[in-house]
């Protein structure tokens, strides 16, 4: 005797939240029932074993429906084959598109091709987050990167409104879209105490600050370049270049180094390492800038950070109060100097460099 | 009457990928509409194209716009080779038709591909120019409203209802033609979908003419059915009643929907239309010439000889069916005669077989059962020539009783002699008085059939009920040689509708209500099956004008409360049809009531009831050989009496177990296969409060004596006591305590515990000669002397209550509960079980199979949790054998939440019409209420449990001194009754206290859950609001709790095929079915909202065929869906207005009695 075929439909399609997650997750039909009935399960509504399974391969089927729908979400809120409320509809593309921390922070940075998608199985193998689910979500950010590449306006915006995604989960997905448009770096061993929520946040502020869209909309007649949130603008690059000055004109550099240790005299207990590194640092930053026109450069944005600025600085001991306190006087001494032209560039340059350092020094 | 047909192709999209190099499809549309066909340009290189095409005008009869779908479909547009179909869509433009019902059809359809399904959708215009409406041709019958609600719509009031209706047409099946060997499965498939589709066209047609012949204008309770008979042909059959109905401005809705004094009243206005009705029947009285009227006919059964005397015109033939076969081929006959239950066990091969409940046979009375006393030989039958089959178009009115559904054995009745003669002598005035009157009766006058497909009345429509009718037969398929002539199908069923008519007769009722009809098929053998519920109408309702029936009249045709008057016997218990114990109605006190009560209808609103009913259901299998032919058949019908029988014993052991009294809804079905026949009863058990408390369930050995058995025997009599005990605090059935009578306790008193032993030669005694030795009987009394009854037992109890939170019911609305909130959830769950050892025993099979049941409850239960406290309503099992080794149980219900807090307070507010339903001026206002609450669908005051009442009763019956009940109540009744109304005065004031007291109590508690209810309808809108798509509810009930339907916008009436060839690829049988009942929901949602509702009320999956071959990766399915698709709008604040004037009906109640 066999269940030859069971099956439910509701009206208003009937979901499980917790299986739907199982699902989600890459659980197989028999290992989501284990979970279930561990969660404590069969206690409600006096279920059995076969009640359970019949509703876990039921919600399993469900689920496998939709998924051609919430690959265009949109879709899902006008089609006509399963009457799912709004509210419900939310949840779905929400949790779909959700992804675990640990999965994206491996192809962070990597061309979503169909080499990196043969290496799932050994990111599945290190992240413990099982190949399926792997798959879905490495499926999921080739999707929206497909989608918004060909698109004109506004990153978070295009996310938001073709994936129907939550403001924050659209930010991230920004994030994951600009670091495989321009293949950053994240992987090296010195980035790995980085979390993906660090690179999000520095994506953002590239994104806000130093695309061709970050300019604002007054630039553009129509505001509608394509990639205008995704590429670096070119021209501020090109730009990035006059930053030199300030580490090959000698004097500037003395006059720089000045300003900045009279305002941090006394202020912090780390005065006498800044002091001694300055120029080394300020060095550092600079040439960061300049090399940025080079998009093997622009790859290891984040680990020449890490390597010229944030690994000197740990090294002294420097607390994140310390690091406020030196680039704030850093960036603002500039201002002072009556010999640098560049303060606009330079302001562009520093507010974002800033920002990433700030996220990014911790342990 | 011709008619102009417009169509305009506005857009598409989601449109699939058909040309793989561009990833893009050049759509165009074809709109064929008869044999006339336009075409759209292409819309080149789009997945969502944006036609906006001109109107397409179709110039047409209107019989083809009834028969004909406008067919519109989507292709990819191909230079080089054959443009590739994307899909169809098919549009009934029935409702178009109808002045009342939609006006447009315009929305998204999904495009439907028998092969692919569901493959983006398109946006259509269609409108509809009538010529002349009022010209009215034969041929076509636009303009007749069409409504699955097997009530009276709500809005709507019924006139006249006319009666029967039913028409056949036949085909042959595409699927079969020879053409099919060289065409595309696809082809193949829409050939058939759009023949099918022309034939439910043309049978809704044929019936509408039916019905403008009448006089009517509308179809209640239809219901269309196909039978796949495979190689000899496609039948589609379809059955309703015809009303006229007239339309309630909104305003009224409230008091005339229900009332059932002012109904009549506001006839009078309509006075033309029923001169244009009179002469209809006025030529037809003459050619019925046996029985003119039912209520002619009455006096008869209830006149001093058995109720059939050869005066009637179904003589007494039954005890010579052999030769009756003279006039009928002898399979005919033989065949037919099988269904139903001998009474008479002492015919060796039914006790044989049934060896293990001679206790519960004494029962009788099975539900089509037949207590064909005079025939107590075995079933013998010799098949002639099968070719005869298809002739015999004879009917005997033999004694086949199906009747059914009452009665342990036995009667009461014999000591109130002389008050039933009163009583009787009573009733037969008011009889003939009908009778003088009767040349005013629509009803029946030229009806052959007294059906009615409605399950629900109006208050008062109903008055009494006898029991449930049941007919079956067995017959061999044939080719349909010519499908003009579809004389076989129409004979068949002929036959049948005769039988269930003759025993409805026999019960003493000229009328079949909740009547329904249905077919199984295995390979050449089908089961005809049809099954009603005999009753007692209220002629008022059958006729119009009536406002000469003076008042004293009305008295003797509604001598008791609806709130009990139903429960009363129809037919003279004298010469009961079958045995039965009668007692007095507990409710009433006048009339006399069965002690057990079994119908196919939903429970009246008005009706009394203790308590909360729940779903019982009773499930058996049974064994067969694999045989052709003849001798297929006649194993078959071998088979089906003892099938009705043990369905029948299970049903009645299940409901004494529940404390329970009757059955409604009660639908049995026997599905037949190749090598086994399933039988599955589905019911809800109620505690009627007119009815007396069932005994309860007693056990007793065969051998006494055997230490070990009875302690076995303790053991199980003690399990049954428990289970009672604790389905009586589940369902919460606490009788009024009425001492006198030991009505209280379940189990009897061991002194009691005489075991009840009908001899076989009792139970087959003739009909008149009722025993009556056994006065009362307080236990029910399984024998075990088995190991079948031991399983019996086991069953019995294995039956899983619902779990904490859940009730469950396959009648409309669960009584004993009426506080529904908005939430609701329509659903279609199929299982199909294969069964792979060989060897299987019938016990083995039962067991399966009821596990089976019971396992697709609990899953519901567990998918449903979130809704708790809900119901589930409307359970509706199918059950088939699609192949041998599988059994597949379908099952379309809808789970209902409800507001638990407020059942006490409703119960409370329940309370005060109650206690004063004794006098007829109070009998008003139940019903005032019931029509108010009847807009917010939940009748709270008129479901009334007996708590004040029978608190009257008892204080009053205490006053009366006597010990044993049957002997003394007649008189205590008559006297009851003589001084009725002069002790109603007396009795007001008992009644008011307890009236007074109620209603502060609901009063105080009105106030606080209200706003909770409500803020709990808005959360639900809310949620529901801002999506695109038109969210459409589904419910296979009448209504929608918390809304109000406002306008019917016509039928719903679909048939689909889906078929594929790449099973595993699309998740396996289970994957196919669960996307094909998906897509078929979907198509029925987007022709609702096309039509501009957001509901279908009456949703019912007729058929659901599937069909597989996993070896061959393929799989097709067939399913057939009906309903009504109305606008509804929600209640919120209706609601409360509702419940306000709730009180205030009580408060004008109180003091109405008062003063």
């Amino acid at each position: 005797m066999s269940v030859e075929l069971d099956v439910f439909v509701g009206n208003t399609t009937i979901m499980d939240e917790e299986v739907y997650q199982l699902w989600l997750d890459g659980y197989t039909v028999i290992d989501a029932v284990k979970v279930r009935r561990e969660g404590g399960v069969l206690d409600e509504c006096e279920a059995n074993a076969d009640v359970v399974l019949s509703d876990t391969m039921d919600q399993y089927r469900t689920f496998q429906m939709c998924e051609r729908l919430l690959h265009s979400p949109p879709k899902l809120a006008n089609q006509l084959l399963f009457q799912i409320t709004p509210h419900r509809q939310t949840i779905l593309i929400e949790r779909y598109y959700a992804f675990d921390d640990a999965f994206v922070r491996e192809v962070l940075g990597k061309k979503l091709s169909k080499g990196t998608k043969k290496d799932l199985d050994d990111i599945s193998a290190k992240t413990t987050v099982t190949l399926k689910s792997c798959r879905r979500q490495f499926d999921n950010f080739k999707r929206v990167f497909k989608v918004v590449e060909e698109l004109k306006g506004p990153l978070v915006e295009n996310i938001r409104h073709h994936f129907l995604l939550s403001d924050k989960l659209a930010k991230d997905y920004a994030a994951i879209v600009f670091f495989a448009n321009n293949r950053f770096e994240t992987g090296k061993r010195k980035l790995q105490y980085l979390t993906f929520q660090d690179f999000a946040i520095c994506a953002g502020q590239l994104i806000n600050n130093w695309t061709v869209g970050a300019v604002g909309p007054d630039s553009f007649v129509d505001n509608m370049v394509e990639d205008m949130d995704v590429d670096l603008d070119k021209e501020f690059l090109q730009e990035l270049k006059e930053l030199k000055i300030l580490i090959t004109d000698k004097d500037l550099l003395d006059q720089h180094k000045s300003l900045v240790c009279t305002a941090l005299r006394g202020k912090t207990k780390a005065f006498n390492e800044m002091e001694a590194n300055f120029k080394n640092l300020s060095r550092g930053l600079v040439n960061i800038a300049a090399k940025l026109t080079n998009t093997k450069d622009v790859r290891d944005f984040f680990i020449d950070l890490v390597e010229k600025f944030i690994e000197p600085c740990r090294s002294d001991r420097w607390t994140a109060a310390d690091m406020k306190l030196y680039l704030t006087h850093y960036t603002n001494s500039v201002h002072i100097l009556d010999t640098f032209k560049h303060q606009v560039v330079w302001d562009r340059y520093m507010g974002v460099i800033k920002s990433c350092i700030f996220k990014m020094y911790h342990d | 009457m011709p008619g102009k047909l417009k169509a305009k192709i506005v857009a598409g999209r989601h449109l699939p990928v058909m040309d793989r190099a561009s990833d893009l499809t050049d759509a165009f549309v074809e709109v064929k509409f008869g044999n006339t066909t336009f075409k759209t340009d292409v819309y080149p290189k789009s997945l969502n194209p944006q036609w906006n095409s001109e109107w397409f005008k179709f110039e047409v009869d209107d019989e083809d716009l009834q028969d004909e779908p406008l067919q519109i479909t989507v292709l990819d547009h191909d230079t080089y080779s054959a443009n590739d179909a994307i899909g169809k869509v098919y549009i009934d433009i029935d409702p178009l038709l109808c002045t009342e019902a939609a006006s447009i059809i315009s929305g998204w359809f999904p495009i439907y591909d028998t092969i692919h399904g569901i493959r983006g959708e398109i946006n259509v215009l269609v409108k509809v120019e009538l010529f002349n409406d009022l010209n009215r041709f034969r041929q076509s019958s636009c303009g007749v409203k069409f409504f699955c609600t097997t009530s009276i719509p709500r809005g709507y009031r019924a006139a006249t209802v006319h009666g029967f209706l039913e028409e056949l047409v036949v085909n042959e099946d595409p699927e079969y033609q020879w053409i099919d060997r060289i065409r595309t499965p696809r082809a193949s498939n829409e050939a058939r979908q759009r023949l099918i589709s022309l034939m439910s066209g043309e049978l809704q047609r044929k019936i509408g003419l039916k019905v403008l012949e009448m006089g009517g204008n509308a179809v209640v309770g239809y219901l269309q059915c196909f039978d796949l008979e495979g190689e000899s042909g496609l039948v589609v059959r379809a059955i309703g009643t015809a009303c006229s109905l007239e339309k309630l401005s909104s305003g009224s809705i409230l008091n005339t929907h229900t009332h059932p004094n002012t109904a009549p009243a506001s006839n009078a206005c309509n006075s033309p239309s029923k001169d244009g009705k009179e002469p209809v029947f006025g030529e037809d009285l003459p050619s019925s010439s046996g029985p003119p009227t039912p209520f002619r006919a009455l006096p008869t059964s209830s006149s001093p000889p058995p109720p059939f005397s050869p005066s009637k015109p179904c003589s007494r033939q039954s005890s010579s069916s052999d030769t009756d076969l003279s006039l009928t081929p002898k399979t005919e006959e033989s065949v037919r005669r099988r269904p139903g239950i001998f009474l008479c066990p002492s015919s060796p091969i039914l006790s044989a077989d049934t060896l293990s409940l001679p206790g519960s046979g004494s029962v009788g009375c099975g539900l089509g059962s037949v207590p064909r006393a005079t025939t107590p030989h075995p079933p013998s039958f010799t098949y002639s020539d099968s070719a005869l089959l298809r002739k015999s178009v004879s009917f005997t009115e033999d004694l086949l009783l199906a009747a059914s559904g009452m009665g342990s054995g036995g009667s009461a009745g014999k000591e109130a002699g002389p008050l039933k003669t009163l009583l009787r002598q009573q009733t037969q005035t008011a009889l003939e008085q009908r009778g003088a009157s009767s040349s005013g009766l629509l009803f029946n006058a030229r009806q052959e059939f007294p059906f009615f497909t409605l399950t629900s009345f109006p208050p008062a429509f109903l008055l009494h009920v006898g029991g449930v009718v049941n007919a079956r037969s067995v017959k061999l398929l044939d080719r349909i040689h010519n499908p003009d002539e579809p004389e076989t199908r129409d004979a068949w069923w002929e036959e049948i509708r005769q039988e269930i008519k003759s025993h409805a007769k026999a019960l003493g009722c000229h009328a079949v209500v909740g009547y329904s009809e249905s077919t199984s098929i295995c390979e050449e053998v089908c089961i005809l099956s049809a099954s009603g519920t005999a009753a007692i109408l209220n002629p008022r309702y059958m006729r119009e004008g009536c406002l000469d029936i003076g008042s004293t009249d009305h008295r003797f045709e509604e001598p008791s409360p609806p709130t009990c008057g139903f429960c009363h016997i129809p037919y003279d218990e004298l010469n009961m049809p079958f045995p039965a114990q009668l007692t007095y109605c507990y409710h009433c006190r006048r009339q006399k009531v069965p002690d057990v009560l079994f119908t196919t209808i939903d429970l009246p609103a008005e009706a009394a009831v203790t308590g909360k009913g729940c779903l019982i259901q009773a499930r058996l299998c049974r064994l067969k050989k694999k045989a052709q032919g003849e001798v297929n058949a006649t194993a078959i019908s071998n088979l089906l009496p003892f099938m009705e029988y043990e369905l029948h014993t299970q049903l009645m052991n299940k409901l004494k177990l529940r404390s329970m009294n009757a059955l409604f809804g009660l639908r049995i079905q026997i599905s037949v296969g190749e090598n086994m026949l399933l039988g599955l009863a589905s019911a809800t058990g109620v505690y009627l409060t007119a009815l007396p408390a069932p005994g309860g369930i007693q056990i007793a050995g065969k051998t006494p004596g055997d230490p070990s058995n009875e302690q076995h025997l303790l053991t199980i009599q003690k399990r049954i006591n428990e289970a009672t005990a604790k389905n009586k605090e589940l369902y919460q059935i606490n009788p009024p305590e009425l001492t006198e009578e030991g009505v209280g306790s379940p189990i009897p008193e061991p002194r009691q515990r005489s075991r009840l032993f009908r001899s076989h030669s009792e139970s087959s005694d003739e009909i008149s000669e009722l025993d009556l030795s056994h006065g009362k009987k307080d236990a029910f009394v399984l024998e075990i002397d088995d190991t079948d009854a031991v399983e019996d037992i086991h069953s019995l109890l294995t039956d899983a209550n619902p779990p904490r939170g859940f009730y469950s019911c396959n009648t409309e609305t669960m009584p004993g509960i009426y506080n529904w909130t908005s939430g609701i959830q329509m659903f279609t769950s199929v299982r199909i079980l294969r069964l792979n050892n060989t060897n299987l025993t019938n016990q083995g099979l039962n067991k399966i199979f009821t596990d089976l049941c019971e396992n697709l409850l609990k899953s519901f239960y567990f998918k449903l949790r979130s809704m708790i406290p809900c119901c589930l309503c409307h359970l509706n099992f199918t059950v088939a054998v699609p192949e041998e080794e599988l059994i597949q149980v379908a099952v379309t219900a809808v789970a209902m939440t409800f507001d638990k807090d407020q059942t006490q307070e409703k119960l409370a507010e329940k309370l005060i019409p109650k206690g004063g339903s004794d006098t007829d001026e109070q009998l008003q206002f139940p019903m005032e209420l019931c029509a108010d609450s009847s807009t917010i669908n939940s009748q709270p005051s008129s479901k009334i449990s007996g708590v004040p009442e029978s608190t009257n009763i008892s204080s009053r019956a205490a006053s009366v001194d006597y010990g044993s009940f049957a002997d003394r109540c007649s008189t205590w009744l008559e006297l009851l009754r003589l001084k009725a109304h002069t002790i109603r005065r007396g009795s007001v004031k008992t009644s008011r206290r307890t009236q007074s007291l109620a209603h502060s109590v609901s009063s105080l508690e009105h106030s606080s859950p209200l706003p909770d209810g409500r803020s709990r309808s808005l959360r639900s809108s809310r949620s529901f609001g801002g999506s695109t798509v038109t969210v459409v509810k589904m419910t296979p009930l009448s209504f929608l709790p918390g809304t109000r339907i406002i306008k019917y916008l016509g039928i719903i009436n679909m048939f689909f095929i889906r078929e594929t060839t790449s099973l595993r690829e699309e998740g396996g049988v289970s994957g196919f079915l669960h996307s094909f009942i998906a897509e078929v929901f979907a198509m029925v949602r987007a022709h609702v909202a096309a039509l501009g509702g957001n509901a279908v009320v009456s949703y019912s999956m007729q058929d659901c065929v599937l069909m597989e071959n996993p070896n061959k990766n393929q799989a097709q399915c067939l399913i057939n869906v009906s309903g009504d698709a109305v606008i509804c709008v929600r209640e919120s604040d209706q609601d409360s207005l509702a419940s306000t004037t709730t009180i205030g009906h009580s408060c004008s109640s109180t003091t109405d009695v008062t003063t």
